[in-house]
C-alpha cells in the first residue's frame, strides 16, 4: 500500500515539476526582462511550429538526429571517446533498466511473455546494466574528482546527480545481495513453491542453495556430501529452475551477498531485506520527484535542444520560438565542460580569474539569474564583463554535445545586458567588431547607449582636471619612475617634435581633433612626463587610437607610443574593474 | 616540402570563412603543407586594449603549442600576425609578467623556449615558396586589371617587431600580384589603415577611413583592392556594403581576398575559392584573365 502512495505522490510532484518547467520555458526570456509576448503567443508559436516541422521532410532530420545525438551521442564521441563511453554506460544502463527492470509488466512483459524476474536472461541483465552503471559512475567520479580536466568547474547540481544514481544502484543491488543471503526468504520461498513436506528434502534444497547459491543458513553451513548436493538439485529442478535461475548469474547482487556472510543472519533477523526494498523505492521515487528541479531534467531537455537545434536554422524562425528554445537551452546545459575546452578566450579566464569569461559558467549563472536570483554590483560587473569577453568565434557552440546555439544566446544576452548595466569598459576593444557588423539589427539610439556610457566612466575625471580655470601645480619627481609595465619609461626619451600626432589617422579626419580627442597624442606623452598619467587616462585619444602604429613607426626617438597607448588603456580598465572576481562570485555560481 | 601550423584565429572561421578556403587551395598547389592544431585559442589581439596578461597568456599559448609540434606557424590575420610576433618579443626580455605567464602556461603542461617563427600567408609565399614556384602553378594571366594593395597595418608596423617587409616602401605583396599580370597601383593612402579596429567602439571614424581608402583606390585607377587580413577584408567587403546600402557611399571598390586573386589565375574555379561569399562582387573579374 505504501508503495502506491509513495509512486503516486512521486509522480503528481514530477508531474507539476514538469508543467512548470515547461511553463517557465514559455512564458520567460533568458534576460529575463518583461516578456513583450505574452503566454499564449508564446505557446501558439511553438505549437505552430511543430506541427509544420513534424508533418515535413524535416521529420527525417529530427529522425537522424534523434538516433546519431540522442540515442547515440555521436556528438560527444567525436569529441572525447573516454568521456562517451562514461556516459554511454551510465545512460543505456540507467534507461535499460527502467524499462526492462522497473517497468517490467509495463514493458518486458508485454513483449517477451515468458518474462520472469528471476529467470535468465533477465536475471543476468539486470545486474549487467546496474554493472554498466556502476563502471560509468567510477569514470564520472575520476574524471570530475581525480582527473579534473582543466576548467571543469563542479556544482551542486553536479553532485546531486552523481549521488542519486549511485544511491538507487547501490542500493538495488544490496537489496539483491540481502535477499540472495536471506535465510527467511529462502524459507517462504520454499514454502510459497516447493511446499516440501519430508524436512530431509528441505535440508537437501537448502545445502544446495548454500553451497551454490549465495543463502546464508541459520542451521546448515557445510561441507556437505555429494548425496545431499544431488538430491537437492533434483528438487531443484523440479520445483525451482522453471522460474529461478542461479544466482550467480546475478552476479553484483551474487557478490555482495558474499560481503555480507559474516553478518548475514543478523541482518536478516533485522528486517533488512524489508528495510533495503523500502529504502531503494524510496530513492528511486524521491529521483523521479525531483528530477524536474535537478541536472537530471537533462534527459528530457538535452534531447529537445538537440532536435530543435538541427531545424531551426539561422534568422528563419519565429523569435517567439528562438526565445523558448533559449530557456529550454539553458535547461539543456550538463555542465560538461566541453566549450570551456575550446574557447578561444579561455586564457582571459586564467589570466583574470573571472570564472563568468567561462561559456559553461555564463550558462549556470544565467540559469540561476533567470530563476530569479538577484546580483549586487560587482557580480553583475562580472557577469557584464564575462559576456563581452568573448572573440564571437562560435567555437563553443561546434562543440556543445546537447546541440545548444551558445553564438545567439551569447549573442542576445549581451545586447540586454549591455542595455540593462552601466558601462563596460572593455567595449572600447575589437571585440566589439561583431556588434558593429550586426548594428543594423538596433536603433542608433540602442546601439550608441553603452559606448556613450563607457566613454563616460573611463574619461574619469578629466572634466574636472581639465577645467580652463583650473590650476595645479605638477607633481614632477627628480626622477620618472612611474611604473609603465611592460615597456618601462619609454616615453621619457619624447622630446616633443609632434611627428606622432602629425602621423596619426584619426587626428587627421577631424577638423577639430582637439575637440573630439580631448589631447592629441603628442600632448599625452606631455601628460605622462608631467605625471599627469589621470588626466591621460581619460581622453577619448586613447580609445579611438586605431594601434596602427604610425606615430611608433616614424618617431625619430623611438619612443614606442602606441605601445604606452595600450598600456595607458591597460590601466584605465583595472581602475574600473576588478582584476579577480574569482572569490566574488564563488559562493554565487554553487 | 614546407610544413606549417596554420593558425587561422577567431575570425576567419565564423566570419570570412573563404580566406581560409582559398589559401588551403592555393598553398596545396604549392605543396605547402598546413598542419591544424584545434588546442590553438585567440591570438590575443583584442584584448591588447584591456588586460595585458590575458592577451600576453593567451598569444603565447599558442607558440607553445606550436613548438611542442616542432612547426613554425602561418598566420592569415595581420592583427594576428602583430600580435604574436610582438608576444615573441616579449617573452625574449625578462619580467614580472613573462614569469607569470610562463607558470601559468606549466599548469596547462605546456612550455615555451622561443624557438618558433611566426609568418604570413605573404611572408611564406614571397620568402619560402617564392615568386618562381608560384609563376609555374600559374596557367592563365589578368590583362588590364588594377590592384589597390592593402598590407594591414599589423604587418608592416612596428617594424622592428614585425620584420615583415620595408614599412615605408614595401614590396612583396606589390611583386605577388604583379606575377599575376594584374597591375599594382600606386596610391598615396595605400599604408593607411582601413579602420577596422574602431568598429563597435566609433563607426562614424572607422566608416570614415574606409572611405577615404576606398574613394583613394578608385582615384588610381584601380578595379578592385586586394586584402590579406580579415579585419580589413570586413572593413572593406562587408562594412562597405553596409555602407552601400545605408547610403554613405555611392561608388563602390570590392574587395578581393589575396589567395582568391592567386587562384584564378592558377585557373582555380571561382567557387573552390568562395568568391560567392564575398559580399561584393567584383563585375566580370573573368573577362580580366586569358590563357598565357
Amino acid at each position: 500500500m505504501w508503495f502506491k502512495l509513495l509512486l503516486n505522490t512521486s509522480l503528481i510532484i514530477f508531474s507539476f515539476g514538469l508543467l512548470y518547467k515547461i511553463f517557465f520555458w514559455f512564458r520567460s526570456n533568458p534576460v529575463f526582462k518583461t516578456p513583450d509576448s505574452t503566454l499564449f503567443i508564446r505557446l501558439s508559436a511553438g505549437f505552430t511550429g511543430i506541427l509544420t516541422t513534424v508533418f515535413s521532410v524535416k521529420f527525417f532530420i529530427l529522425l537522424k538526429i534523434f538516433i546519431a545525438d540522442v540515442i547515440f551521442q555521436v556528438r560527444t564521441l567525436k569529441e572525447d571517446g573516454w568521456r562517451w563511453l562514461m556516459h554511454i554506460l551510465i545512460y543505456w544502463g540507467f534507461m535499460l533498466l527502467v524499462m526492462m527492470h522497473a517497468l517490467d509488466k509495463m514493458v518486458t512483459q508485454r513483449f517477451f511473455s515468458e518474462y520472469y524476474p528471476t529467470l535468465n536472461p533477465y536475471l543476468f541483465l539486470r545486474d549487467f546494466f546496474g554493472a554498466m552503471v556502476i563502471v560509468g559512475l567510477g569514470m564520472a567520479v575520476y574524471r570530475r574528482f581525480i582527473r579534473k580536466p582543466a576548467r571543469l568547474k563542479s556544482n551542486r547540481m553536479d553532485y546531486y546527480a552523481i549521488i542519486i544514481v549511485a544511491l538507487i544502484i547501490i542500493s538495488g543491488i544490496f537489496l539483491e545481495g540481502l535477499k540472495i543471503s536471506s535465510y527467511s526468504e529462502f524459507q517462504s520461498m520454499e514454502e510459497e513453491y516447493a511446499a516440501l513436506d519430508d524436512k530431509n528434502e528441505i535440508r537437501a534444497l537448502e545445502s544446495l542453495w548454500v553451497r551454490d547459491y549465495g543463502l546464508i543458513s541459520a542451521t546448515l553451513t557445510g561441507p556437505f556430501t555429494n548425496a545431499v548436493i544431488n538430491q537437492g538439485r533434483e528438487l531443484n529442478e523440479e520445483n525451482c529452475l522453471s522460474c529461478h535461475a542461479s544466482n550467480k548469474w546475478a552476479f553484483t547482487g551474487y557478490s555482495i551477498a558474499g560481503l555480507l556472510k559474516p553478518a548475514a543472519l543478523w541482518l536478516d533477523r533485522a528486517g533488512a531485506v524489508d528495510i533495503f526494498n523500502f529504502l531503494h523505492i524510496l530513492l528511486v521515487f524521491l529521483g523521479l520527484a525531483y528530477l524536474p528541479f535537478s541536472k537530471m531534467f537533462h534527459i528530457i531537455s538535452t534531447p529537445f535542444s538537440l532536435l530543435t537545434n538541427a531545424v531551426m536554422g539561422p534568422g528563419k524562425s519565429n523569435s517567439n520560438n528562438v526565445m523558448t528554445r533559449q530557456m529550454m537551452e539553458l535547461d539543456a546545459c550538463t555542465h560538461c565542460g566541453t566549450c570551456n575546452l575550446y574557447c578561444s578566450a579561455m586564457m582571459v579566464y586564467e589570466a583574470r580569474g573571472n570564472p563568468c569569461i567561462l561559456p559553461s559558467e555564463k550558462m549556470s549563472i544565467l540559469k540561476s539569474m533567470v530563476n530569479g536570483k538577484s546580483l549586487n554590483q560587482a557580480q553583475r560587473g562580472a557577469i557584464l564583463e564575462g559576456v563581452y569577453l568573448c572573440t564571437n568565434c562560435d567555437r563553443c557552440t561546434v562543440v556543445c554535445p546537447a546541440g545548444i546555439n551558445l553564438k545567439q544566446l551569447w549573442l542576445n544576452v549581451r545586447e540586454e545586458l549591455l542595455q540593462q548595466g552601466d558601462s563596460q569598459p572593455v567595449m572600447f576593444s575589437p571585440l566589439s567588431l561583431a556588434r558593429s557588423l550586426n548594428r543594423q539589427e538596433l536603433s542608433l539610439e540602442t546601439y550608441q547607449k553603452p559606448l556613450t556610457a563607457t566613454g563616460r566612466a573611463l574619461a574619469g575625471d578629466f572634466k574636472v582636471l581639465t577645467e580652463p580655470s583650473k590650476i595645479f601645480s605638477l607633481p614632477i619627481k627628480a626622477t620618472s619612475d612611474q611604473d609603465v609595465g611592460l615597456l618601462g619609461n619609454n616615453f621619457t626619451a619624447c622630446f616633443g617634435c609632434q611627428t606622432c600626432t602629425s602621423s596619426c589617422p584619426v587626428v587627421k579626419n577631424y577638423e577639430n581633433p582637439e575637440a573630439e580627442l580631448d589631447l592629441l597624442p603628442h600632448q599625452i606623452m606631455y601628460c605622462l612626463a608631467s605625471g599627469l598619467t589621470e588626466m591621460a587616462l581619460g581622453s577619448r585619444m586613447l580609445w579611438t587610437c586605431l594601434t596602427c602604429y604610425q606615430c611608433q613607426e616614424n618617431c625619430p626617438q623611438q619612443v614606442e607610443v602606441t605601445d604606452i597607448f595600450y598600456e595607458l588603456k591597460n590601466q584605465a580598465i583595472q581602475k574600473l574593474t576588478d582584476t579577480n572576481v574569482d572569490h566574488k562570485l564563488k559562493k554565487y555560481a554553487n | 616540402m614546407s610544413k606549417y601550423a596554420f593558425f587561422l584565429g577567431c575570425n576567419i572561421p565564423a566570419r570570412v570563412s573563404q580566406y581560409e578556403t582559398a589559401a588551403r587551395m592555393v598553398l596545396n598547389r604549392l605543396g605547402v603543407e598546413l598542419v591544424d592544431n584545434r588546442q590553438f585559442n585567440c591570438c590575443g589581439y583584442p584584448l591588447r586594449n584591456s588586460d595585458r596578461k590575458a592577451y600576453l597568456l593567451s598569444a603565447v599559448r599558442n607558440l607553445a603549442l606550436a613548438e611542442e609540434q616542432n612547426l613554425d606557424m602561418l598566420v592569415l590575420c595581420q592583427c594576428c600576425f602583430g600580435s604574436l610576433k610582438k608576444a615573441a618579443q616579449l617573452m625574449t626580455e625578462n619580467g614580472k609578467m613573462q614569469d607569470e605567464v610562463r607558470s601559468l602556461l606549466d599548469s596547462e603542461n605546456l612550455k615555451y623556449q622561443g624557438n618558433v617563427k611566426i609568418k604570413h600567408l605573404l611572408t611564406v609565399l614571397y620568402n619560402d615558396v617564392g615568386i618562381d614556384a608560384i609563376q609555374k602553378q600559374l596557367n592563365v594571366t589578368f590583362k588590364d586589371f588594377n590592384v589597390a594593395v592593402q598590407y594591414g597595418c599589423h604587418g608592416l608596423r612596428p617594424s622592428p617587431v614585425t620584420q615583415f617587409d620595408d614599412p615605408l616602401n614595401p614590396s612583396i605583396f606589390d611583386e605577388l600580384v604583379t606575377v599575376t599580370g594584374a597591375q599594382s597601383v600606386d596610391w598615396p593612402l595605400k599604408l593607411d589603415c582601413c579602420g577596422a579596429p574602431a568598429l563597435g567602439i566609433d563607426d562614424n571614424l572607422s566608416n570614415s577611413l574606409a572611405v577615404k581608402k576606398i574613394l583613394d583606390g578608385k582615384k588610381a585607377g584601380a578595379q578592385c583592392l586586394c586584402t590579406v587580413c580579415p579585419y580589413c577584408h570586413l572593413q572593406f567587403d562587408t562594412v562597405q556594403a553596409m555602407m552601400l546600402e545605408q547610403e554613405n557611399l555611392t561608388e563602390s571598390l570590392p574587395a578581393i581576398l589575396y589567395p582568391q586573386l592567386l587562384g584564378l589565375g592558377m585557373g582555380i574555379d571561382a567557387e573552390l575559392l568562395g568568391l560567392d561569399q564575398n559580399q561584393l562582387e567584383i563585375e566580370n573579374i573573368r573577362s580580366f584573365l586569358c590563357e598565357e
